[in-house]
């Protein structure tokens, strides 16, 4: 068997070849030479899916709604994509991706195409390849994609970057969600949906969930992130969560908007976060200043503190001129 | 600054403690699958487990599944390795319908194909001889299947 060429690749992506999507797909995951290539190739074909993330804690049943969702929109006819993402252990670099024992009727679809993937030190709930992989998707003509984060909860936000809608799926009795999901994750949740809406504390969940959405602030133009109960297992609900998913879509075409602002706050508020720990904190730990001030605190001639605002002061200062 | 201890054989595999990998280097990736009917997944769990303690994303599919959509999954998910746990005693049924699948999709010769499970050894050869690439029998330490994936990969 010959390797598959970039040119081949594409040719296969746009007919909609399993065998190059995949390859695609893996091509951006190991950052090979030919993925840029592969990517700015299907670029002028991607827009035209919907794309819909699906985050929320591990165990409120991301992806037993995601088959369910899956089924529903095959039911009118659509092509659906999923990449699931799992998380890449730390210590040895593998994975256990396990999402597709919940969606095995699904492989033999012909109009499906599930995509598991590690996050490989990525930040955010999702893979540094996943948006590229949701390209390559809609680039097949997958009408609708369905990106499952690794459910960390807070934490899972880069989701929103790459969705037009975001789903986040809580269950009933999974403890101080409802409190977690003030800090952040709710500003990029387009719909809540509580999930095992069959259990008994369920209504709770919803007050819980309506009490702090009462004193969050929305303009009359914003968009309001409904609540809908599903129950996954049996498919309760699913077919009224499509139709609001099918409801936000239309309300931010209408607007011509891409994401809300208060998502995009978050959304900021996080790439910022990165950089500065990823880029900015290196460069102030491999100085000889940051050795100077090391040996000046061990001397007891400067604080902890002190120490840190030494090294901060030429930075603030810069940042004081911008603004 | 502190420097993380990084073990010799994640050092080798060019991997930080945040998992991320140097750009154009590839992660193997496995699949572990049980066809048929038989209803117990241990070993294929134990087999998973290492093979992602030795860094490899593993993708795994659950129990009961079809040779059609075993080798449907290796294409979507794009495979080095397919791991066939079987303890049913079917593989002389299984086995050749995944290798004629493999060879309808393309995939046949490019994806290394590994059965796992109890089998006699006239069986294993006649397997070999089908196309499997090799039969790993019941209590095979898992550092054995790990060495072996590693020097046999097709893709580089």
């Amino acid at each position: 068997m010959k390797p598959l060429k970039a040119e081949q690749i594409v040719e296969g992506v746009v007919k909609g070849d399993k065998r190059a999507i995949a390859r695609a797909i893996s091509l951006i995951e190991d950052g090979a030479p030919e993925a840029s290539e592969v990517l700015s190739a299907l670029e002028p074909l991607t827009g035209r899916a919907h794309v819909i993330g699906v985050t929320g804690a591990t165990g409120a049943g991301k992806s037993t709604l995601i088959h369910k969702l899956v089924q529903a929109y095959r039911r009118r006819g659509l092509r659906v994509g999923v990449v699931a993402v799992d998380p890449t252990s730390p210590f040895t670099g593998g994975a256990f991706l396990g999402d597709r024992v919940r969606m095995q009727d699904l492989a033999l679809d012909e109009g499906v195409f599930i995509r598991s993937m590690a996050t490989r030190g990525g930040l955010g709930g999702i893979s540094d390849a996943t948006g590229g992989a949701v390209k390559v998707l809609d680039a097949a003509g997958f009408d609708v994609i369905l990106v499952e984060t690794v459910g960390a909860g807070q934490l899972d936000v880069a989701v929103a970057g790459i969705s037009h809608t975001v789903l986040l799926v809580l269950a009933p009795g999974l403890g101080d969600e409802i409190q977690a999901i003030k800090a952040g994750i709710m500003e990029i949740a387009d719909i809540f949906v509580v999930n095992k809406a069959d259990r008994p504390n369920a209504d709770q969940t919803v007050m819980d969930l309506m009490s702090v959405l009462e004193v969050s602030t929305y303009n009359p133009s914003d968009w309001r992130p409904p609540i809908v109960k599903t129950v996954a297992l049996t498919g309760e609900g699913v077919e009224e969560l499509v139709e609001q998913i099918e409801r936000h879509r239309a309300f931010m075409a209408e607007r011509g908007i891409r994401f809300s602002e208060r998502k995009v706050r978050v959304l900021l508020l996080e790439a910022l976060r990165r950089a500065v720990v990823g880029e900015v904190l290196p460069m102030l730990t491999n100085s000889a200043k940051f050795d100077a001030a090391v040996q000046l605190v061990a001397r007891g001639q400067l604080s902890v503190e002190a120490g840190a605002d030494l090294l901060l002061s030429p930075l603030k200062q810069a940042l004081r001129g911008v603004a | 600054m502190l420097k993380p201890h990084v073990p010799p054989e994640v050092a080798v595999m060019d991997v930080s403690l945040t998992g991320k990998r140097k750009a154009g280097a590839r992660r193997i990736r496995v699949l572990i699958a049980k066809p048929g009917l038989n209803s117990h997944d241990r070993g294929a769990k134990v087999v998973a487990r290492a093979l992602r303690d030795a860094g490899m994303e593993v993708i795994y599919t659950g129990l009961r599944q079809t040779p059609e959509q075993i080798v449907e999954t290796a294409v979507q998910e794009d495979v080095d390795v397919i791991g066939l746990s079987i303890l049913s005693g079917a593989h002389m049924t299984w086995v050749p319908r995944v290798i004629d699948l493999m060879k309808e999709k393309g995939i046949f010769g490019e994806v290394l194909l590994l059965v796992g499970g109890i089998i006699p050894e006239d069986d294993a050869k006649a397997l070999k001889e089908m196309g499997v690439d090799e039969v790993f029998g019941p209590g095979t330490p898992t550092d054995e299947v790990i060495k072996y994936i590693r020097e046999n990969l097709r893709r580089g």
